[in-house]
Formats: structure tokens, C-alpha cells, sequence
């Protein structure tokens, strides 16, 4: 019998994580055409509706664990129908993105099955037979390969890294139901979710970062910033200098401590460029800096400069990006 | 309430990296308690002069990290203890040592750090509850008095605040805006000469091969390509937010 790779496919809101499409991509590298069978998993209630959104992509099983009660994230319920997974299927490596769920879920199964983690990939390649992952240290200030010793090897990708999967190559995958028994004695409730987020970009996986430090000045000040992010699909973030004055909430700081991202574009807004902030936003493709001090070291990581005052430069700045779009 | 707390040293986030040797230089870095840890090493210190109990801090690494433990007991935990063996080289096998080492324990809480910010893993506490067969919640930003063998927190999941209610003993691991640390006070630092501190080994704890060896391992460190100052740009503020946009389009190519 071949072997498999599992892909955890997380989904929101009814849809599929772009980061699901990330660590099906990085199995398929891992794979190699070795003759890898690669499954995805679709857990939660009426998961099994996205069965058909994953069928197009380069996958041969789809497993689906669907109840009522997998509605919300609970650490041990979908610890336990991974594991129950896990159990029959046997895979010799588990894909999952390093999200809020994935961050929480891998190593709980790296423990239950005994198993080697990598976390936080950013890129997979083959080196002879071996596969190589290379994962940031010091979020970003330096970068490990790291190879597993055994198996299984669970892994967690850096959303917005890895190429997603493209459409292709099988035409019909299997869908397979399996029945969702909950374990006997659940010690964790989860009692209520606050979706603060619904509709938003999410900062991790957003193309255009609009981020914000002590130069926005107040709350208030994070308006412009917010209109410019919503004109560009793109999502809010701060410094630490911004969240520890209470301009913002620690969800949105950008660094060493906090989120570590990637986008496309990022804008720092009144931000100086402490090299803790810099760990966290310097492997983004297009860095724009707009700060009033020509000094900011901000300056020196940035592919273009803009010597100013954020709160006349954002409105600017807003205003010929809505032209050059429409 | 009887809490651990397990804990890292790491670099402070303000430290440059240099390799040499191919490895990560210590010369002349200053250590930090993992800032996340330190937010679990406050809030057990806060349940503690609530209610009561006692506050036992733990981590695994090199001879250094005693300074870490140290600073921990200055804050006001009661009682420290050091794992150190150079062959405990992933999070499999850091957190196979402290399971070995907690299943002996009687606690009615354990408390960690979202992630390091060095490894930026974020496996150890996670894997040590999932051993210890303890329920875990991560990132939380407010834990509720805990009583009545159960506690109430609220974890923040991407932005997002879930509440959940967990049975007892349980490990939480703590996110940025759960509290803020103290610093120690000089009474602190005098005392926390004076308060127990052990040191173990993986032999001590009877850890045999198969626990201790890593299922990962590293083939080579590098640091990034580093970044290149670009274009400043220059004429009165329109003009240059027209040009940016110009060239995010005909020089960048991301428009």
C-alpha cells in the first residue's frame, strides 16, 4: 500500500483557507510524484459542503468528519476525530497551516502520535531523498533547514510562503463520511466566540498591510490607515509601540513579539523601525515607509520613502490609489 | 492553587543575529525571560497573592537559564527548577523531559507562553498538556479566578475571542495583553536568593534514548539576504504619493 499525507483542510466562513491550498502544495512538493497517495480532511459542521471546493486540486481522498457539535474550534474535539483519522488512515506526515487553529492543533497530535514537528514552514524542497524545510528563527532575523528523523512528521505552514496548489491533475477524488463519535468526558467548553473579525482580512494572510506606530497618535488616528487597508483588500497593523500606548489591540502588533508577516506591499505609517518590529514585517515584498523623522531607520529597509506626516500622506496616498484603480 | 510555570530564556528581541561557526552567537547578548512566559510567570504570581498557594517555575536549557529561573523567584514564585542535558534538542524531546518530570507533580495548574520568540515553535506547552493527558487552551489574553475545579479564560484566535470553561488541572499558555509583568523589586531579588532551586538532569529524570533524542534536526542556519535602502522620494507631498503610486505600478509591478 502507498503511502499518504494528510492535509488539514481549514476553512472560514464556508470557505476554504488560502493557506489549505499552501500545505497541500507543500505535500505535493514533499511528495515528489513518489507514488505519495495525498489525502485532505474536512472537519466541522456541514464540512462536508467544501468537499467539492477541494475535488479540482491535485488530491486522491477527501476525508470528512462533519457534526453539529465541531461547529467551533475545541482543542479535544477535533484533537480527538484527527487522531481517530490518524488511526485509520495512517499517515506517514500531517500538512496543517500555522494559523490560531493549526498553531493549536499540531502539537497536540505531534505528542498523541509521538512525532517529530516542524512548524511555521516556509518553504519545502527535495535534496536527494531527503525533504528539507526551512523555517525562520528569531521570527525572521535568521532562517534553519531542518529535516525529520522517523516518522510521522507533522508540519505547519507560514500562510502567504508556499505557492498555492493549482487546479489540476486528478479528476475525481474520493469523498469519504466518517462517523463523528465525541470522546466520552470533554473537559473543555467553549462557551462563546466574538467573531471581531468577520469580514476583515486576515493579517497573516493579507496581500497589503497598512501598519500603524506611536506617530498615529490616539485610536483615531488609525482611521485613515483603515480606509486605505479597505480600499485595497488589504488589513490593519501596528507597532508595539502602538499597542502598548492603547492606540490599538495586541491582535494587530507586527514583530518579534506578535504576528510575523509577509505581504505584498507593507506600509508603515508613523512607524520608527525598532529591529524587533523589523524581524517581523522585513521578508514583505515591498516595504513603504512614511515617517516624519528622516532619520527613522524604518528608511533604511524600505523600497520607497515618503518624508512626511503620516496624517497628511495617508489621505494622499489614498486618494491616487482609488485613481490608478478605478 | 498549586501552578507551574514552564519557561524560556531567550535572547532580548532587541539583539541582532550573528552566526558563527554555524551557529547562533552568544557573545555579548542579553538574556530575557520569553516574553510570553514571563505574562504566565505574572499571572501565576497574581493567582498566587489572590488566593493563595504556590508558584513552582521550570525550564530546560543550558547553565544560563538559572538566571532566568532567578528573576522568576524575584517576581515572587516560590520555588525553581532547572533541567539541563545537551542531548534534549527539539520540542519533542523538551517536552518529553518535562512531562517526566510534572507527572510527578501534584498541580492544579500549569501556565507557558504562547510561543519563544527565538524558535518561535510554540510546541512545547502544548505537547507537555497533551502528555500530562491535561485539557489546554492557547493564547489566552484573561483568565477568570479559577475555583471549584474549573477556570474560565478567554483565548484570542487570529482576533477573534473565544470563551471556554475548562476542567481542572489543566495548562493555558498566555498571549501579549493578559496582564502586564512586574519588575522585580529589590527585596524581591534579595529574597529570591534564599528560595529552592534544583537542578536535574534527563538521567535524574529517567528519560530513556527514545524520549530524548529529537525527531527533527537541523542541516543549516543562514541569515536573510539583507534589505537595500531604496528611493526617497522627493518634491512637495501630492506629487510624491502620485509618484509612489506610479511606481508600485511600472517599477514594482505589484499593482
Amino acid at each position: 500500500m502507498s503511502e499518504t499525507y494528510l492535509v488539514f483542510a481549514e476553512h472560514r466562513g464556508g470557505k476554504l483557507r488560502q493557506v489549505t491550498l499552501e500545505a497541500l502544495q507543500a505535500a505535493a512538493v514533499a511528495a515528489d510524484d513518489g507514488g505519495v497517495r495525498i489525502a485532505a480532511v474536512l472537519i466541522g459542521h456541514n464540512a462536508g459542503a467544501l468537499a467539492e471546493a477541494l475535488a479540482g486540486y491535485p488530491v486522491s481522498d477527501i476525508h470528512v468528519i462533519e457534526d453539529a457539535s465541531l461547529e467551533h474550534y475545541n482543542p479535544e474535539a477535533y484533537l480527538h476525530a484527527l487522531a481517530e483519522l490518524c488511526g485509520a488512515v495512517r499517515p506517514v506526515a500531517v500538512f496543517l497551516g500555522h494559523t490560531a487553529l493549526g498553531r493549536d492543533l499540531a502539537p497536540a497530535l505531534a505528542a498523541r502520535l509521538k512525532a517529530g514537528q516542524l512548524s511555521d514552514v516556509i518553504a519545502v524542497e527535495r535534496s536527494g531523498d531527503e525533504t528539507v524545510f526551512t523555517r525562520p528563527l528569531y521570527a525572521g532575523k535568521a532562517f534553519e533547514k531542518k529535516v525529520f528523523r522517523g516518522t510521522p512528521w507533522i508540519v505547519t505552514v507560514r500562510p502567504n510562503n508556499i505557492p498555492p496548489a493549482a487546479v489540476g491533475g486528478l479528476a475525481t477524488a474520493n469523498v469519504a463520511k466518517h462517523d463523528y463519535t465525541a470522546p466520552s468526558s470533554l473537559r473543555t467548553i467553549v462557551k462563546d466566540v466574538v467573531r471581531q473579525t468577520s469580514g476583515k482580512v486576515d493579517l497573516t494572510e493579507a496581500k497589503i498591510v497598512v501598519s500603524g506606530g506611536r506617530g498615529v497618535k490616539s485610536s483615531d488616528g488609525f482611521k485613515p490607515l483603515e480606509e486605505l487597508a479597505e480600499l485595497l483588500g488589504g488589513a490593519v497593523g501596528a507597532s508595539r509601540g502602538a499597542c502598548d500606548a492603547g492606540y490599538c489591540d495586541y491582535a494587530l502588533q507586527i514583530g518579534q513579539t506578535g504576528k510575523v508577516v509577509t505581504p505584498e506591499i507593507y506600509i508603515a505609517c508613523g512607524i520608527s523601525g525598532a529591529i524587533q518590529h523589523l524581524a517581523g514585517m522585513s521578508q514583505s515584498r515591498i516595504i513603504i515607509a512614511i515617517n516624519k523623522d528622516p532619520e527613522a531607520p524604518i528608511f533604511k529597509v524600505a523600497d520607497y520613502g515618503i518624508v512626511g506626516d503620516l496624517f497628511e500622506v495617508v489621505p494622499l496616498l489614498t486618494e491616487e490609489f482609488r485613481k490608478a484603480l478605478a | 492553587m498549586k501552578v507551574y510555570v514552564v519557561l524560556k530564556q531567550t535572547f532580548d528581541t532587541e539583539e541582532k543575529i550573528v552566526i558563527r561557526d554555524g551557529a547562533v552567537s552568544e557573545d555579548g547578548v542579553k538574556f530575557v525571560i520569553n516574553p510570553y512566559d514571563e505574562y504566565a510567570v505574572e499571572e501565576a504570581i497574581r493567582l498566587k497573592e489572590r488566593s493563595g498557594g504556590q508558584v513552582t517555575v521550570v525550564s530546560v536549557g543550558p547553565d544560563r537559564a538559572a538566571e532566568a529561573l532567578r528573576t522568576a523567584l524575584a517576581m515572587g514564585a516560590d520555588e525553581a527548577v532547572l533541567i539541563s542535558d545537551d542531548r534534549l534538542s527539539d520540542e519533542y524531546a523538551v517536552s518529553e523531559a518535562l512531562a517526566a518530570f510534572l507527572t510527578d507533580q501534584a498541580f492544579d495548574l500549569i501556565l507557558g507562553g504562547n510561543f519563544s520568540v527565538d524558535n518561535g515553535a510554540g510546541q512545547v506547552a502544548v505537547r507537555l498538556a497533551e502528555l500530562l493527558g491535561i485539557p489546554h487552551v492557547s493564547s489566552i489574553v484573561k483568565l477568570e479566578a479559577p475555583g471549584g475545579g474549573s477556570a474560565v479564560v478567554q483565548r484570542d484566535a487570529e482576533g477573534d475571542l473565544e470563551t471556554l470553561d475548562v476542567s481542572l488541572p489543566a495548562l493555558f499558555t498566555a498571549q501579549q495583553g493578559l496582564n502586564e509583568p512586574r519588575y522585580p523589586s529589590l527585596p524581591g531579588i534579595m529574597k529570591a536568593k534564599k528560595k529552592p532551586f534544583k537542578r536535574l538532569t534527563a538521567d535524574d529524570l529517567g528519560l530513556t534514548a527514545d524520549r530524548l533524542e529529537g525527531r527533527t534536526a537541523r542541516t543549516s542556519l543562514s541569515l536573510p539576504p539583507v534589505r537595500q535602502a531604496g528611493l526617497i522620494l522627493q518634491g512637495d507631498l501630492p506629487q510624491q504619493a502620485a509618484k509612489l503610486v506610479e511606481l508600485l505600478r511600472t517599477q514594482s509591478k505589484v499593482l
